[in-house]
Formats: C-alpha cells, structure tokens, sequence
C-alpha cells in the first residue's frame, strides 16, 4: 500500500485528536464546582487546592491552561486518581489487557461467524433458514448487552454452574501455565459471547442484504456461467461484500466499548468497566476523564485502521 | 415477510422516481402491507399505550413499598416485586414512558439540528459545506456513550442533560442523509422549475427540496431513537440514570444485586427495553421499504 496514503490519513486524525482535547478541556471547566476541588476531593485543605491550582496552572488565564493541558496530555500525564493514588495511565494501562481481550475475542466470534451466517442466509434467500436467521438477528439486535448477560448468568451460570458467574481466574484456584490460560478461557466464553452477539447480528445481516446483491449481479452471473462451484461463487462475492462490513465494524467501535463495559460489569470481569463503575461510585473524576479521553482516541485509531483495512480491500480508495 | 434490511446505503445520493409525498395516508397504507412495518407499528402502538396509560396500568406508585420484598410474579404482583417490596410491574410501566419520552425528545433535537446542518451543507455548499462537514465528522467520532458518562458524573444525573448530551451527539447520520439528499434533488428538474418561476432561494429550499428529502431521515430518526432507548439503558444500569424518575435501566441495574434470588426483576426490564428497541427498529425498516423502495434488495 502507498505510503502517501498512509500519511495522509493519519495528517487527518491531529485536528481530530486536537478537538477531543479541547472538549475535554470545555468539559472539565464548565463542569459545576471549582475544579480543584474537582481534582482533590471535597475533603482537601487550601493549602492542597493551592497546590493542585499551581501545579495544573488553574491560576493562569484559559488559553495558557490550554496549553498546559495538552502538554500534559502529550507527556502522558493525565492526572491521578485520588482512590488509587497513582497515575491516571497507570490505573488505565492495567485494565486495558483484560477489555481488550474480551472485546478482541468477541469481535473475532462475531466477523467469523457473521459472514459465515449472512452467507448461509444469502445462499438459502427467503426461504427457511434465511428467515429464522432474519427474526433471530433482529432480536439480537435489539436486546441489551447487560440484559442478554443476565439472561446468560441465570440460564447457564446460576442454574446449571457449568460457567462461573463472575472474574477472569477462579479465585480460590488460579493455577499456572496451561491450568491458568483454561481457566481464564472458561470464564472468558461466556461474556465474549454475550458481546458478540450484538455486533454477530448486524454483522449478519450486513453480509446478507450484501451478498444479495452482489449475487445479482453481472460478473457473478459470468462465474456461475464458466461453471464455477457456488461456494467459490459466493467467495468471489464476499470480497466486494467485505467493504461495507468493515466500515460498519469500524463506526461501531465506540458502542463495541460501551457494550464490553456493561458486559463487564454483569460478569465482573476485571477490565475497563469495573474500573468504570468503582470510578464512578468514589467519584473518581480524573479516572472517568482520563478514560474518556483514551477512548476516544482508541475509537479515532479504530477508525485509522478501518480506513487502511478498507483501502487494502478495495484498490480504488488509494487514488483518490 | 420479515426479508427486509435497513438499507445502510441510505446516505449516498441515489436517483429517486420523482417528488414523493412524504409519509401520506397510502404511505401509511402500504407500511401495513410489509411485515416488519405492520409489526413495528403495532409492537410501538402497545408500548405507547403502556407508556400513556402507565398510571392506570401500574398497580400502584413504582416507587411505593406495596408488598413482601422480592416476590416472584403472583396475581397481585404479575411481575413480582424488588427488594424493597415494590412493584416491578408499575416499575416496568413508568420505565417504558420514560424511555419513550426520552426518545421523542432526543429524536425531534436530533432531527432539528441533524436536517438544518445537512440543509445547509447541502444547499449553501463550498466552505460552509466543508466546515459542516468537518464538523460532523469529529461529532460523529465523539463516544457518545462514554461522554455522556463523564457529563451525568460530573454534572449530575438527570434527564434534561442526558437528552442534550445524546441530541448535540446523534446528529451527525441525520445531517449526512439530508446533505446527501439536497445535493440529490436540487440538480432536478422540479427545483430548477420552481427556480424559473422566480421562487428564491430560501423558498425553493423549505417548500421544494426539504419536504421531499424527508422521508430517509424519518427512518434515519427512528433507528437513532433506538440506539437513545440502549443507551439510556446502559447508562441507568451503571446507576447513572435520573433519581427521581424510574427507567428501565435503573431497574435492570437493581436487578443485578439479585440475579441468584430474583431473575423476575432482571427478566422484565430488559424484556421491555428489548421490545422498544426492536420495535423502533421494525418501524425502521418498515418506514424504509415504503419510503424509499431503492434501498431494499
């Protein structure tokens, strides 16, 4: 892939990057209540307010705190969390393996088995499997993550036990090596595939409605005509269906996140969202900030690589 | 039939058969026809009942102790009661008007901000259009999940704010369908007739393109009320919801200290919130087989 391409697209995401540090900035100014108070708890002293005053500049007129801000921001510097008392990126940086674990794994489950089920009900059009598969994706659509976890939790954890309810290692039995990656695999499944059905049914019914057309269309008609296999048909098919499938999956990284944090606190698994939570409870203001500042750059490099995924499926987008 | 997709092509200018008469009464006609449309119609119907009659439904006051604490469903609780002794019945009622409610509102702010800024892009183009643009690429990169999360904790739960927060941050697939389609129409032949005519230009815009550019943002604005009612939802579970009015959300949240003793409280609200959704999302679709044909396979 060129380069230039490349380089162009990230010179797109600085203003980007640059406005969600200034809405950070508008938030945390216009929010109600002096900020360092803010940033130090209700129960500081002056002398602490002056010395979170003076060390984050809250003295200096606005554009100067600005740029403060973002100098911080650039060193990695977002604050620290008053419950931990440790640095924001450091209380961040060590949930963020296990969301992203969770989230990986649920959106691999739900591209595989998607365009493996929209192609399943493109090939069976309008017929049985294709309308049974068209009620369930517009019911999985349709259903809360947190609600289809407690329904999971109920059905196949409380009832049955052949899942655990809760964590990422059994707690009394956390094992090494093999031991520990079953166990952590164990209590993965269920919360990976609670969150993955969401994104499964969109991504279903996507490859469908795609699929459908694509299979009507000429140089599908001239493949069937040579004699080609149906299934090397439909993979022919696919790859032009891909296109529309990998924007979607890229737009929706933000709801995946919000999704796997609910997803999080149904199973407590120990990630993004318990950390969310137990923020929010202690009012944990410079965690919840920091959080929604790395998110959404997460969400802008998402869209980066959605856009370099698109450009290596489809030739055309490079030269533009 | 339930064989019908949103088309999510729906932003890209596309040739229509010509002036269509927004939502009319053969319009509505033909909704009844297609399956999803008939279903969304009457699943909405059902929820809006509930959610007007949600003080003669209700039992009692959902936030009232009315009976023993965590009752499975009985005849006199059908839905049976929290840990506090209320009623989830009455609970689930008055969530789904608020959900409801928040959904109207969102979507008409939504729908306001999304058709003036797509208007605008569309019909002034050159650097008004690139700087609307722009714009809406950055709102629409915005988490609006994750936002509203920070805005609720730092300025307080409460209704109002979450409706703003959601209006100022759905708008961007509004204005995207209604740019796409003024670009569309006013190259047509109706515009430039009603230009010769001497009509000026802010007449051609509300009277010729704007009404007929309507209908994909009447499905546009359904879908998005879905994604408001999910998440409320999520962010009422995360105990982030408005204190002084129930939501379902809020429910679902109170439910999930007592999944081992009580699935009724957790079966219930997420049912409800399950049905709005797939409700507006039936409409959805339904809207979008009789309003623009082209889009459906």
């Amino acid at each position: 892939m060129p380069s230039r391409y490349l380089l162009r697209r990230l010179a797109q995401v600085l203003p980007t990057a640059a406005g969600l540090l200034v809405l950070n900035f508008c938030i945390i100014h216009l929010a109600p209540g002096d900020p360092a108070v803010a940033l130090g708890g209700e129960h500081g002293d002056a002398a602490y307010y002056a010395f979170l005053r003076a060390r984050f500049g809250l003295d200096r007129p606005l554009p100067e705190q600005l740029l403060t801000y973002v100098s911080n921001v650039l060193r990695g510097d977002l604050g620290t969390s008053f419950v931990h008392g440790r640095s924001v990126i450091a209380v961040i940086g060590e949930r963020v393996p296990a969301t992203l674990l969770l989230v990986l794994t649920a959106l691999a489950l739900s591209s595989v088995v998607g365009v493996w089920l929209g192609a399943l009900a493109a090939r069976h059009g309008r017929r049985l499997p294709d309308v049974t598969l068209n009620i369930a994706t517009l019911l999985g659509h349709a259903t809360p993550s947190f609600w289809l976890g407690q329904l999971a939790v109920l059905a196949l954890a409380v009832g049955t036990g052949v899942f655990p309810v809760q964590g990422m290692t059994d707690a009394r039995n956390p094992g090494t090596g093999v031991r520990y990656l079953l166990d952590v695999l164990h209590h993965l499944a269920l919360p990976a595939l609670v969150l993955a059905a969401n994104e499964l049914a969109l991504t279903t019914r996507l490859v469908r409605t795609g699929l459908l057309e694509a299979l009507a269309t000429d140089y599908v008609r001239a493949a069937r005509a040579k004699g080609l296999p149906e299934g090397l048909v439909i993979r022919h098919a696919l790859r032009n269906v891909m296109l529309p499938v990998v924007t979607v999956i890229g737009s929706r990284v933000g709801m995946f996140l919000s999704g796997a944090v609910l997803v999080e606190v149904v199973f407590a698994w120990p990630g993004l969202g318990r950390l969310l939570l137990s923020s929010l409870l202690a009012r944990d203001y410079p965690i919840l900030l920091g959080m929604f500042l790395l998110i959404s750059l997460g969400v802008i490099l998402a869209n980066v690589i959605t856009d370099v995924a698109y450009a290596w499926l489809d030739p055309r987008i490079r030269y533009h | 039939m339930p064989g019908s997709i949103p088309a999510f092509d729906i932003t890209s200018p596309g040739p229509a058969a010509g002036p269509q008469a927004p939502v009319s009464r053969f319009g509505l006609f033909r909704m009844l026809r297609t399956g999803v449309g008939l279903a969304g119609i009457v699943l909405m119907c059902g929820l809006l009942a509930v959610a007007l009659l949600a003080g003669r439904i209700a039992p009692s006051d959902p936030f009232a102790s009315v009976g023993p604490a965590l009752s499975a469903p009985t005849l006199g609780h059908p839905m049976g009661t929290d840990d506090l002794g209320r009623d989830l019945l009455s609970g689930v009622a008055h969530g789904t008007r608020t959900s409801l409610v928040l959904a109207l509102v969102v979507s008409i702010l939504t729908g306001l901000i999304g058709v003036i800024v797509g208007a605008l892009a569309g019909w002034e183009g050159g650097r008004l259009d690139g700087a609307l643009m722009r714009l809406t690429e950055f709102v629409q990169v915005v988490p609006r999940f994750f936002l509203a999360v920070i805005v609720l904790a730092l300025f307080g739960a409460g209704l109002d704010r979450l409706a703003l927060v959601l209006a100022l941050t759905s708008w961007p697939w509004i204005a995207r369908v209604v740019r796409a389609e003024v670009l569309s129409l006013k190259q047509r032949e109706f515009v430039e007739a009603a230009r010769s005519l001497g009509a000026g230009r802010a007449r051609v815009l509300l009277r010729e393109v704007l009404p007929n550019a309507l209908p994909p943002v009447v499905v546009a604005v359904s879908l998005s009320a879905a994604s408001v009612i999910l998440i409320e939802a999520g962010l009422s579970f995360l105990g982030l919801g408005d204190p002084d009015v129930v939501s379902l959300g809020y429910l679902a949240n109170n439910a999930q200290r007592f999944l081992r003793v009580a699935w009724w409280m957790a079966v219930f609200p997420g049912a409800a919130i399950a049905l709005a959704v797939l409700g507006l999302n039936l409409l959805g679709d339904g809207l979008n087989e009789v309003l623009n044909p082209r889009g459906t396979p």
